[in-house]
């Protein structure tokens, strides 16, 4: 499979206001995104994913690097043909309804009236804002504004769709339901790349992940490579034990009406704990194995910088 | 094609604008009440008429094509809408030339309206309707073409406020630079007269598109002048149209 997406070196300096100051966002990025997968992009506020994106999309010209979008320039209306773009915090036409504001969307990508009509009833039942389709858009909420957006980067049925931030203002239901979409488009073949601060939402959609801090890539790989499986340490609930006789096995987190949450580290002494439950007359509420998370290598790779 | 869809944007974000019909009620009242002014005036009352609703189309037309040009690209930008806008396959040239047809075409409908008005006024008072008068809002036409571009170029890199500070200054110095041809005239040759006839050329005239005079007091309109007028308003218009093109593509939107 071929990349649909390569960033080589890129770099960037803003220099706003008046009297300039510099300010460094991006110190060197590269990555490739491949067709067919979703590509995570992880981060902390203001380490440059935005920029980054608006370099991809010929919204932000980089000083130095290079960016193939479908092997062309960024600028190059023919690589954005195949493009879907949904920014962070979406603000669009406050006077257009959403399905004019869908229309005018489609109509920049040539898609004639018959067929336009077609995929808008489509995507707006995709993004369930059917019933708001004929409202302004300065009525819609931010959930609603979320999703009319997404069914704009949709609308001239993109092989590559670019998502910022697409889970936020979502209530939990949304959030997954525009993670089924995104899966969807994956099982459509087509490419995604979306950034997030739920790590979670990346966990469990994403296949190939980069976090960038402070403007430079710090760890990429596919998702299974970098997320180890082995146990980190096991978490334990017991009732009807001793939290002192449990120390000796591990540390108790805490202990609550009788109950004792016990961290232990070596895999090795999970039996014994069991057995001394057993003899004891205890018993075992839950038994948690903690693997290594997305959390930990972010939380681990900030930390490092 | 696509300039033409953001020229159609452009034009329903433009009508769904309050500040048009504002401004709109407020020229149609400005040429209703030149008839009560006429009353209360010595002299040739028709005439009064004539001019006080020809200078109003022509204020209250400057004045929409300041107002709304100016925050056309500016909004775009602030609201962020521009970010999906350029995603999709668009150049930056025909995001600027779509908004600037479209305002274009707004104000050809704006002025379509208070020309009727206008005409409406001047018939109840002398029963006549004369192409002439039709001929000076065309005039009146060529200078919001030109204005439009100026407002367009100011909204590319400025704030709507300053843009329109800077937009309303142009209309200022266009309509006062025709007295440095006095003053080149009376200028003897030299740097001086040189200096003087470079800022004349530079610095607008939008006194060519105004033939309110000839036509209220019924004298003889030179040959070849609308001509002259149009090729005027044209070749300036590219000229600022070119320069916001060339600002507009290298901006980042940060």
């Amino acid at each position: 499979m071929g990349n649909v997406l390569e960033l080589r070196d890129v770099k960037k300096t803003y220099k706003p206001g008046f009297i300039p100051k510099p300010k460094e966002v991006l110190k060197g990025v590269s990555f490739t995104v491949a067709e067919g997968e979703i590509f995570g992009y992880l981060g902390p506020n203001g380490a440059g994913k935005t920029s980054t994106i608006k370099c991809v999309l010929g919204l932000v010209y980089p000083d130095s690097g290079s960016i193939a979008l479908f092997g062309r320039s960024p600028l190059d209306p023919r690589a954005k043909d195949k493009l879907g773009f949904l920014p962070e915090n979406p603000y669009f036409y406050e006077y257009l309804t959403g399905r004019e504001f869908l229309d005018f969307y489609a109509q920049l990508f040539r898609v004639d009236k018959a067929e336009r009509a077609e995929r808008i009833a489509h995507l707006l039942k995709l993004v369930d804002v059917e019933r708001a389709a004929d409202m302004p858009l300065r009525k819609y909420s931010r959930g609603m504004l979320q999703r009319i957006g997404l069914a704009q980067a949709l609308i001239n049925e993109p092989s590559f769709v670019v998502l910022d931030e697409p889970l936020g203002g979502l209530d939990p239901l949304g959030r997954k339901e525009i993670r089924d979409i995104i899966l969807g488009l994956r099982d459509a073949g087509k490419t995604v790349l979306f950034t997030s601060h739920i790590l979670q939402d990346i966990e469990m959609i994403c296949d190939h992940v980069a976090i960038i801090v402070q403007g430079r890539i710090l760890n990429q790989g596919r998702l299974s490579e970098l997320v180890s499986e082995k146990v980190l340490f096991t978490e334990i609930a017991v009732a009807g034990v001793a939290d002192t006789d449990l120390e000796v096995f591990g540390d108790c987190v805490s202990v609550r009406d009788g109950m004792a949450l016990l961290k232990v580290p070596e895999e090795a002494d999970v039996p014994k704990v069991l057995d001394l439950v057993r003899e004891r007359g205890g018993r075992i509420h839950s038994l948690i194995p903690r693997t290594q998370t997305l959390e930990d290598i972010f939380v681990d790779t900030v930390a490092r910088q | 094609m696509t300039i033409l869809v953001i020229a159609r944007h452009t034009f329903k974000e433009a009508v769904r604008d309050r500040i048009l019909y504002l401004l709109l009620f407020f020229s149609a009242l400005s040429i209703v009440l030149a008839r009560v002014m006429a009353v209360l005036t010595v002299g040739d009352r028709v005439k009064v008429v004539k001019d006080v609703g020809l200078a109003s189309i022509a204020f209250f037309g400057a004045l929409m094509a300041i107002l709304i040009g100016t925050g056309l690209v500016y909004k775009e930008i602030e609201k962020r809408t521009i970010f999906t806008l350029i995603s999709k396959p668009i150049r930056r040239v025909e995001f600027l030339l779509g908004k600037y047809l479209g305002l274009i075409w707004t104000l050809a409908v704006m002025l379509t309206a208070m020309t009727a008005i206008y005409l409406v006024v001047v018939f109840l008072h002398t029963f006549t309707v004369e192409f002439r008068m039709v001929l000076a809002v065309l005039f009146i036409f060529f200078e919001l073409i030109l204005l439009t571009a100026v407002a367009i170029l100011f909204s590319s890199f400025s704030t709507p406020i300053l843009s329109s500070l800077f937009a309303l200054s142009f209309y200022l110095i266009g309509h006062f630079s025709w007295s440095l041809e006095t003053l080149i005239n009376k200028t003897p040759p030299g740097t001086r007269r040189t200096l003087l006839k470079v800022l004349y050329a530079v610095l607008p005239d939008l006194e060519n598109f105004n033939i309110k005079t000839e036509v209220v007091q019924n004298l003889p309109l030179p040959a070849g002048l609308w001509l002259g007028a149009l090729g005027y308003s044209v070749i300036y218009t590219a000229f600022v149209l070119i320069l916001a093109v060339w600002i507009f593509r290298r901006r980042d939107f940060i």
